[in-house]
């Protein structure tokens, strides 16, 4: 048995500990948010947080996720409150959506190490996320906009 | 799991519906043993197929549903795969509904011939076709639902109808001063007899449509629930990867399944007739099943194939006379006559979709009934599929359409494999079963682009006139021999030539011929079919004969496209939203191509940099569209920034290649996707317009490649004439 923190929840489960982190989510604990994109850490449609840091889960073996703090997008707000969240709902920035949950993980690392980023900082953050639609002008709008209401947020 | 209440999953259960001949007109065993189906295409309008003569049969509970807390659902036959139609046909629907939009969701529908298509006469999502296709008819069924609560209203307060008036969900009786919800009158209306005819809104009036209201299915794409088929779960479900053979058209001579079931978690090794199946209790047990099986596979006629054998081969079919699919005046005799002759080879790789959601599909198969899960764009072929693999009868089969993790045409597929083979894998090991592909089984599991080679020639005469053009091309056909034979005329495939064969340039000698060889390697339609390699052959070309006759290659398009009014709008459009003409910074480039597909109408602008190695940077496309009147501008606009993305992509990245028979790209290493540090700046301008309404999901691919490669001769000098763009064509250290 394997014990697990998710989304603050207290799990466990019987798997071999060299299992990615990306098939315990998916199909021990039945959170389907974290996506299967490419399974080599190429697309980051797998993106979670172990203790606030972006991982690839579809390369980390569950072994590595013990005694850590394991976030997914489930987790990331209970109401889509989360400024990402809003702001990715302001700017319509889905379109299919797969790969969405990936992106917004990684803008929430990003954001959180640098609360203001220019494009570049963007540019260089996401470079590792892919979308297919190609909602990237979006994506780079909504992570300007999640910035702007955080920072409203901080000064309230 | 249950799904009910997932967004992104049909609750709706399908009315018991036996196959009528509007679902499936004509089924029959070709030679092949293939489905054979009649379908009815294009010359139908909308409004007669499904509306227009059988107005009995029209069913506005199909569409619309209002429940008695005033909840609006609108059920759509359409497949959400990211091009906005779960927001776009409930916007219809609500406009004449006078529906308040903050109460109104969108269901997916089961399959039932109520959500047939109204010009191709089965349920699928295709063409970009669905805004057009269901503008009339979604009127209709909000004008009706409409014009049932106003009676329910007016019987209610023993006034006339036509006293009253609808608002956000309200009807009012201003006289009396007296108004009530929908979801007060919605079980009286539901009593009442839907009127035969009804008065469609004044566009003048419109409060929803022509908005840029926000998407219905944001929200569940930002918190993880949105539900595509490959998070379905069902008790007990097993999952199932497919060992298929290396090469395109072989088969499993024999297997030796020891090893694999020696896996822990590994519960069977099936054999089903495109390869072995591994069933274990989740996807890494299967993976590592699969890993083990030991597989003595017969490689079939592509064994040693290659990319360099086809790209000879189809040169040397392009000497040959092929089908002719334009011949007006005499091209051959005015090229020989020409005062300058250009010719010109172009090439273009086999594209896969690599849509994110890699394709995957759910089945459980009983003894007397089927479920199915499916990001399918097909529900009609889909279930007709799933009813004879599993020995069962359609009305027999339910299936389920979920959101779908990118389309782009990879999940309308005629033979319906995904489903095919989960039906196939639940049906010999009696339990419901995921089957999924991985990354390399999507990339290497064809259903591509088709490769295509095309060979022109032009004429110019002594004042640099365009007298003359010819052009030959060659590539697989993906609809012969499919359900959809049926579009083939006269031999032509119109997947094959269409923005080709119907040039709309004023050129007086035009001839245009297409060889379709046949090949193991599936090919399919791919975002904007035909488009995707005609417009860039043609719309290159044409710059290369502006150049060679020293014009402006923009203002030689405006005068070879006089009298094309629409056309003429996009192409003024985007020049002058470019600042075409207006000088650059030194080591950039502008291109510009012009198109139309699927009856809307674009022009491309791109601006590039090209560095001393060859290394192309593009920093701005600016895109105009005519796609007639507009239901949400943001998705408009949303879709032509997506297909810039998608279009580019395939221009600086995409190619699958054969070597010795196999496909050598695996995954997103060898086949590249564009990413966001190279996500240009794309400036949509939707031109204001009346005329006839077009697509919008494909419309935006066909013009960004050879405005990018229009845009690279700016600035070096240098032609492309082969996709994807290389470095070592453009180099000049």
């Amino acid at each position: 048995m394997i014990t697990l923190s998710v989304n603050g929840k207290r799990e466990q489960v019987d798997v071999d500990p060299g299992t990615p982190l990306l098939w315990v989510l998916r199909e021990n604990l039945k959170l389907t948010g974290t996506k299967y994109g490419c399974g080599m850490a190429l697309c980051g449609a797998c993106t979670v947080h172990l203790d606030g840091e972006a991982v690839r889960s579809c390369v980390t073996p569950v072994s590595r996720a013990v005694g850590k703090k394991v976030t997914t997008i489930e987790g990331l707000s209970a109401d889509l409150s989360h400024p990402l969240q809003r702001a990715w709902s302001e700017l319509d920035v889905p379109q299919c959506g797969y790969c969405q949950s990936g992106q917004i993980m990684a803008a929430a690392v990003l954001l959180r190490e640098n609360p203001h980023p220019t494009d570049q900082d963007i540019d260089e953050g996401m470079a590792g996320n892919i979308c297919r639609c190609g909602t990237y002008p979006r994506i780079r709008r909504a992570i300007h906009r999640a910035a702007a209401l955080a920072a409203e947020g901080r000064a309230r | 799991m249950s799904t009910a209440g997932i967004p992104g999953v049909s609750r709706r259960r399908g009315r018991p519906s036996p196959m009528n001949r509007r679902e499936f007109l004509k089924t029959g065993a070709a030679a092949s043993g293939s489905l054979v189906i009649a379908l009815h295409f294009s010359t139908l309008k909308p409004s007669d197929a499904l509306l227009g003569a059988g107005a009995g049969e029209f069913a506005p509970n199909a569409f619309v549903h209002v429940g008695a807390d005033g909840a609006v659902t609108v059920i759509i036959g359409k497949s959400e795969m990211g091009q906005g139609v779960y927001t776009s046909l409930p916007m219809i629907l609500a406009e004449e509904l006078d529906a308040d939009w903050t109460r109104v969701r969108c269901e997916f529908a089961p399959v039932d011939p109520a959500y047939n298509h109204t010009v191709f006469g089965i349920q699928l999502t295709g063409g970009s076709t669905s805004t057009w296709s269901s503008y009339e008819q979604f009127r209709k069924a909000g004008a009706v639902a409409r014009a049932l609560l106003v009676a329910a209203a007016a019987e209610t307060w023993g006034v006339a109808p036509q006293d009253c008036r609808t608002e956000n969900s309200f009807v009012i009786h201003d006289s009396s001063q007296r108004r009530l919800p929908y979801g007060e009158l919605a079980r009286k209306a539901a009593g009442l007899k839907p009127p035969a005819e009804v008065k469609l809104k004044d566009p003048k009036d419109f409060k929803i449509i022509g908005k840029a209201l926000h998407r219905l299915d944001t929200p569940a794409k930002t918190n993880g629930s949105a539900m595509f088929s490959i998070d379905v779960d069902r008790p007990g479900m097993l999952v199932t990867l497919v060992a298929r053979p290396p090469v395109f058209g072989g088969k499993a001579k024999s297997f030796d399944a020891g090893a694999a079931k020696a896996v822990r978690g590994v519960k069977e090794v099936v054999e089903i007739p495109r390869g072995i199946a591994v069933v274990a209790e989740g996807y890494v047990a299967a993976r590592r099943g699969r890993e083990a099986l030991k597989i003595t596979w017969d490689n079939g006629p592509m064994a040693g194939y290659s990319t360099a054998k086809q790209r000879a081969e189809y040169a040397a079919l392009a000497n040959t006379p092929g089908i002719v699919a334009r011949h007006d005046g005499d091209a051959a005799g005015t090229l020989a006559a020409a005062t300058r002759k250009l010719e010109a080879e172009y090439e273009l790789p086999y594209l896969a979709h690599a849509t994110m959601e890699p394709m995957n599909c759910v089945a459980d198969v009983r003894a007397d009934s089927c479920e199915v899960w499916a990001g399918t764009q097909m529900q009609t072929l889909d279930r007709i599929t799933a009813a004879q693999a599993a020995g069962l009868k359609p009305e027999q089969v339910q299936l389920h359409t979920t959101f779908l993790g990118g389309g782009f045409g990879r999940r309308a597929v005629p033979d319906c494999h995904m489903v095919l083979e989960a039906v196939q894998v639940s049906k010999a090991v009696r339990a419901p079963v995921k089957l999924m592909w991985t990354r390399e089984d999507d990339m290497r599991g064809g259903y591509y682009r088709p490769y295509f080679y095309h060979r022109l020639a032009g004429g110019l005469d002594a004042n640099g006139n365009i007298t003359a053009w010819k052009q030959t091309l060659v590539g697989q056909s993906f609809l012969i021999g499919s359900p959809f034979e049926m579009m083939v005329q006269k031999g032509i495939d119109p997947t094959s030539v269409e923005g080709a064969a119907d040039l709309p340039y004023s050129i007086p000698n035009i001839h245009v011929e297409v060889h379709n060889p046949k090949h193991e390697v599936p090919t399919l339609w791919w975002r904007s079919v035909g488009h995707t390699h005609t417009a860039f052959v043609v719309e290159s070309f044409l710059d290369e004969l502006a150049h060679a006759a020293g014009k402006d290659p923009y203002e030689l398009r405006r005068a070879l496209l006089a009298g094309k009014p629409r056309q003429l709008r996009v192409l003024e459009t985007v020049a002058q939203k470019a600042g075409w003409g207006t000088p650059l910074p030194a080591g950039r480039g502008w291109g510009i191509a012009v198109h139309d597909s699927f009856e809307s109408y674009t022009a491309h602008v791109a601006e590039v940099s090209v560095s001393p190695k060859g290394e192309v940077r593009v920093h701005r496309i600016v895109c105009a569209v005519d796609c007639g009147p507009v239901v949400n501008p943001d998705t408009i606009k949303a879709q032509f920034e997506g297909a810039a993305v998608f279009a580019l992509t395939a221009a600086l990245y995409g190619e699958i290649s054969l070597e010795d028979g196999r496909v050598k790209q695996s995954n997103f290493h060898d086949y590249p996707m564009l990413r966001i540090h190279e996500c240009p700046e794309i400036e949509v301008h939707i031109v204001d317009s009346t005329d006839k309404q077009g697509g919008i999901g494909e419309p935006g691919v066909p013009c960004v490649a050879p405005a990018v490669a229009n845009a690279i001769f700016g600035a070096t000098g240098k032609r492309v004439r082969r996709l994807p763009i290389r470095a070592e064509d453009l180099r000049s250290i």
